[in-house]
């Protein structure tokens, strides 16, 4: 049955229309605020807290490059700079790089796949607390004084209460342990949206890419957080209560924890990685107005990087004297993954190269510059990576300020870059409005230069012999001059992030105005409003291939039957995405805070004592029993037809 | 060369190609959320198992002997009877996943009892193993990788436990609804997760010791 769009705006289809808007509105002000279940409003605040970690870590870093300046500045002491690489490092990593990645994926993957929610709504709630309580403790220790001192590593002895005593290294433990909470509540739901709510023919082969990047980076979250976590774990008992997991002297092992944390920390950089590849992905595919090319090669490419990230994790401990065999496995297996990252970067320049090139007003769009940034920076930082897994040279520079240049441009120029192109492209789908494509420029050019003039002379730092972690440094060695340069870039990038934040406000003060698709863009994110309503999609999408919107003129097939008065979500099947079930989401709660608010005081706690383990679990059992309790605050879930019978 | 305003495209026509009402609005496996919550829950936890096993082989070179003398090795009354208790009682849970799954509620009423009552009496068994241990957490690291494997557990049969109370509770209740029976099929299915991983400990915390 062929049903025009005139049709669809019949008294109805309104009527239709309001139904599904009293069903998953939020409840009104401040309590809607905390209660809310809805993907798109929880995107929202994870975006913008990341956002936040993110500019509180690069001012840390500003501190920072402040005091190395000039040789022998007064402007800090060692014990201060400690604190500050820690908190910086810990910050970047924890609290902003993971979590961005994974709050832009809240937010898009649910919508490109066709789904009214994202798995587990109320976990996604819980995951975002659990995150800012854990962000707010660290940061209120370092306000404190009892920040972290013994780097974003931690590595033992230095982190083991002889070299560390107080609290310090406890907050940053248990900091550890919230982030990871948080993110592998996100992980399973994404394993979850992506495996069982995608529209009805959305096979595994019409999968957009970043669905498909984030799908990878989720399963490497479930594998790698673990890691941490037991080594985090392992390291507050041996500070808390006496257990001598990296105790030499009783039979344990400082290696342990290396072994342990690069087991996580390597994968971690391609958790960072593998999303900001599928937002690379969705850019260049709707900016040259073709298809991706090569699909079936990204995605092997996506899954061969996420595994290959788990073989890697020992060239980061070439200097602790490991067995010759090892080191020559752990160097093939560091080169070998350049083989899938470089066919992804062949594919994207396939794509530009045969591609129409789509312009705004003449220009490059913003999100594409990014793009172009992406592939300079994130070239050079893979091929000192390539450098660094030979162990010779490794050993050479090892802890020096060249491998300080080397994940900067990988972790900057691979993942933030991006990520500023995607925050760009989908921030019209996000608040209804478009960002300043001339502050977007500039933005682009001050972080570009600035990038380059901070980091690109710390590799002849490093092969001069600047170790890392140092306060300051003498003078007559010849750093003045690089150091100096170096921390002129730092604040050319603090403009850049500053003149974002302009960018970001200002536009937001605006009225909306943002089209559905105002890139032209294929995937089904851009058939719904900008901002989609509550409930994301009136009818559920159909896809007949990977690209449903283009061409722009075909009609978009829709199956009707879910409820408009309980909050329905479609499962389909995990190969084909055939129907398979009405599954019943829940309404909005408080619960999911509460559980959070309790499981904080019990992380909390346990610093402090340890029986606060076992006695904080109380609360945190009552407060998760009431939130899965039917309750009749919850119709979707069969609350009101209990009150019923 | 065009402009990104010209491909810019408001509301399309929609074509009506099928209609979903008539789809179940529970059911198991992948096709229902609560199994990939436990799925994914059970990859998770499955990790942290094989990291600490992992650990524990790690710390196992660096003492001449295992456990390190004078300590002894863990009793085995305790554990030994925990290990047969959990893997009789994967017959009762055979059985009321295959009732969850017929959507009998009287069988799966008295069956998740039968299990929560295995399970209570399981943490007490866990109790008493702590007990015979003959180790201290804080005594070296053999002791903390011994104390951190069989606490690591009994988190998960605590909390597993806990929870098959609870959803006990919710299916004696006067209305029970289809996605209850899922959720008991998915509580069986995280079951076989904690004996399974129960027995590989169980050789490793207890036998490795006498062994290797």
């Amino acid at each position: 049955m062929n049903t025009p769009i005139d049709d669809i705006e019949t008294g109805q289809a309104q009527a239709r229309r309001e139904a599904l808007e009293r069903t998953w509105a939020d409840r009104p002000g401040f309590i809607g605020w905390l209660t809310t279940v809805d993907h798109k409003r929880i995107a929202h605040r994870y975006v913008a807290t990341a956002l936040v970690f993110f500019m509180i870590g690069g001012a840390l870093a500003l501190l920072m490059r402040i005091q190395l300046a000039k040789p022998e500045n007064s402007f800090m002491g060692p014990d201060r700079y400690n604190q500050l690489f820690s908190m910086h490092g810990s910050a970047m990593m924890f609290l902003f790089a993971v979590p961005v990645m994974e709050a832009v994926a809240v937010f898009v993957v649910p919508l490109m796949v066709g789904a009214r929610n994202i798995a587990f709504p109320r976990l996604n709630a819980f995951s975002y607390w659990v995150y800012l309580f854990g962000g707010v403790m660290i940061f209120t220790a370092f306000f404190l004084d009892v920040g972290p001192e013994a780097g974003w590593t931690a590595y033992v002895p230095l982190s083991s209460s002889d070299f560390s005593p107080g609290k310090r290294t406890d907050f940053w433990a248990q900091m550890i342990t919230f982030t990871e909470v948080a993110a592998l509540c996100i992980a399973v739901e994404i394993v979850a949206t992506v495996m069982a709510m995608r529209a009805p023919g959305m096979t595994l082969a019409r999968i957009p890419l970043f669905a498909w990047s984030m799908f990878v980076t989720s399963l490497m979250v479930i594998f790698a957080m673990p890691a941490v976590m037991l080594a985090s774990t392992f390291l507050i008992a041996d500070r808390l209560v006496g257990t001598h997991f990296y105790n030499a002297g009783e039979g344990g092992d400082a290696l342990l924890w290396q072994h342990l944390f690069w087991f996580f920390g390597h994968p971690e950089v391609y958790i960072i990685f593998l999303p900001a590849l599928g937002m690379i992905s969705e850019i260049v595919q709707t900016f040259s107005r073709r298809p991706v090319f090569g699909y079936t090669a990204m995605v092997l490419a996506l899954m061969a990087t996420g595994f290959l990230a788990f073989g890697l994790w020992v060239h980061h401990m070439f200097a602790t004297g490991l067995p010759p065999l090892g080191n020559s496995f752990y160097t093939a297996a560091s080169m070998m993954i350049a083989i899938p990252s470089g066919a992804q970067i062949f594919c994207w320049i396939a794509t530009i190269w045969t591609g129409r090139k789509a312009l705004v007003a003449g220009r490059i769009a913003t999100p594409m510059l990014f793009v172009l940034g992406f592939f300079a920076l994130f070239v050079l930082g893979g091929l000192t990576g390539v450098m660094l897994a030979s162990v010779p040279l490794d050993q050479q520079v090892h802890d020096s300020y060249f491998v300080v240049a080397h994940f900067h441009y990988v972790l900057i120029g691979g993942a933030v870059f991006p990520l500023m192109g995607a925050l760009h492209y989908w921030f019209p789908k996000m608040s209804g409005r478009q960002l300043s494509e001339r502050l977007g420029r500039w933005q682009f050019w001050l972080f570009f230069i600035g990038f380059n003039v901070t980091f690109f002379p710390m590799h002849i730092l490093g092969l001069m012999g600047m170790p890392r972690r140092v306060y300051t440094y003498p003078s007559g060695l010849g750093w003045e001059l690089p150091n100096l340069i170096a921390s002129i870039g730092s604040w050319i990038v603090g403009l850049s992030v500053l003149l974002f934040a302009i960018n970001v406000i200002r536009t937001l003060c605006r009225p909306r105005s943002a089209p559905d698709n105002p890139w032209g863009a294929p995937d089904l994110l851009w058939s719904v409003s900008s901002p989609p309503p509550a409930y994301n999609f009136e009818e559920v999408p159909v896809v007949g291939g990977r690209e449903p919107l283009w061409p722009a003129d075909r009609p978009l097939q829709v199956m009707t039957g879910l409820s408009h008065v309980r909050r329905e979500a479609l499962l389909t099947t995990t190969m084909d995405a055939i129907p398979a079930t009405r599954w019943a989401l829940p309404d909005p709660g408080i619960w999911p805070l509460w559980s959070a608010i309790a499981l904080t005081v019990l992380f909390i706690w346990s610093i402090f004592n340890p029986w606060g383990v076992v006695l904080g679990a109380i609360p945190f059992a009552v407060a998760a029993t009431i939130w899965f309790w039917p309750k009749r605050s919850q119709p979707s879930l069969g609350g009101a037809n209990e009150r019923d019978c | 060369m065009n402009a990104i305003a010209e491909a810019a495209v408001e509301r399309r026509d929609v074509e009506i190609v099928g209609d979903l009402s008539d789809l179940p609005d529970y059911n198991f496996g992948p096709t229902s959320l609560g199994w990939w919550g436990v799925f994914g829950f059970m990859l998770i936890e499955g990790m942290g198992f094989v990291l600490a096993i992992g650990a524990y082989f790690y710390l196992f070179p660096f003492e001449h002997h295992w456990p390190p003398v004078p300590v002894r090795p863990p009793s085995l009354l305790w554990g030994t009877a925990f290990t047969v208790v959990a893997l009789l009682s994967l017959i009762p849970n055979l059985w009321l996943d295959r009732k969850a799954h017929r959507q009998e509620l009287r069988p799966v009423q008295w069956g998740l009892t039968l299990m929560s009552v295995l399970g209570l009496v399981l943490v007490v068994l866990r109790a008493c193993e702590f007990t015979a241990l003959n180790v201290r957490w804080d005594q070296n690291a053999y002791g903390s990788i011994t104390w951190a494997l069989i606490a690591l557990h009994t988190t998960h049969i605590t909390t597993d436990v806990y929870d098959s109370l609870v959803l006990n509770v919710l299916v004696f209740r006067k209305k029970v609804d289809g996605r209850k029976f899922s959720d008991v099929s998915d509580n069986a299915l995280y079951w076989y997760f904690i004996v399974a991983s129960w027995v590989v400990l169980y050789v490793i915390i207890y036998w490795t010791p006498r062994w290797l």
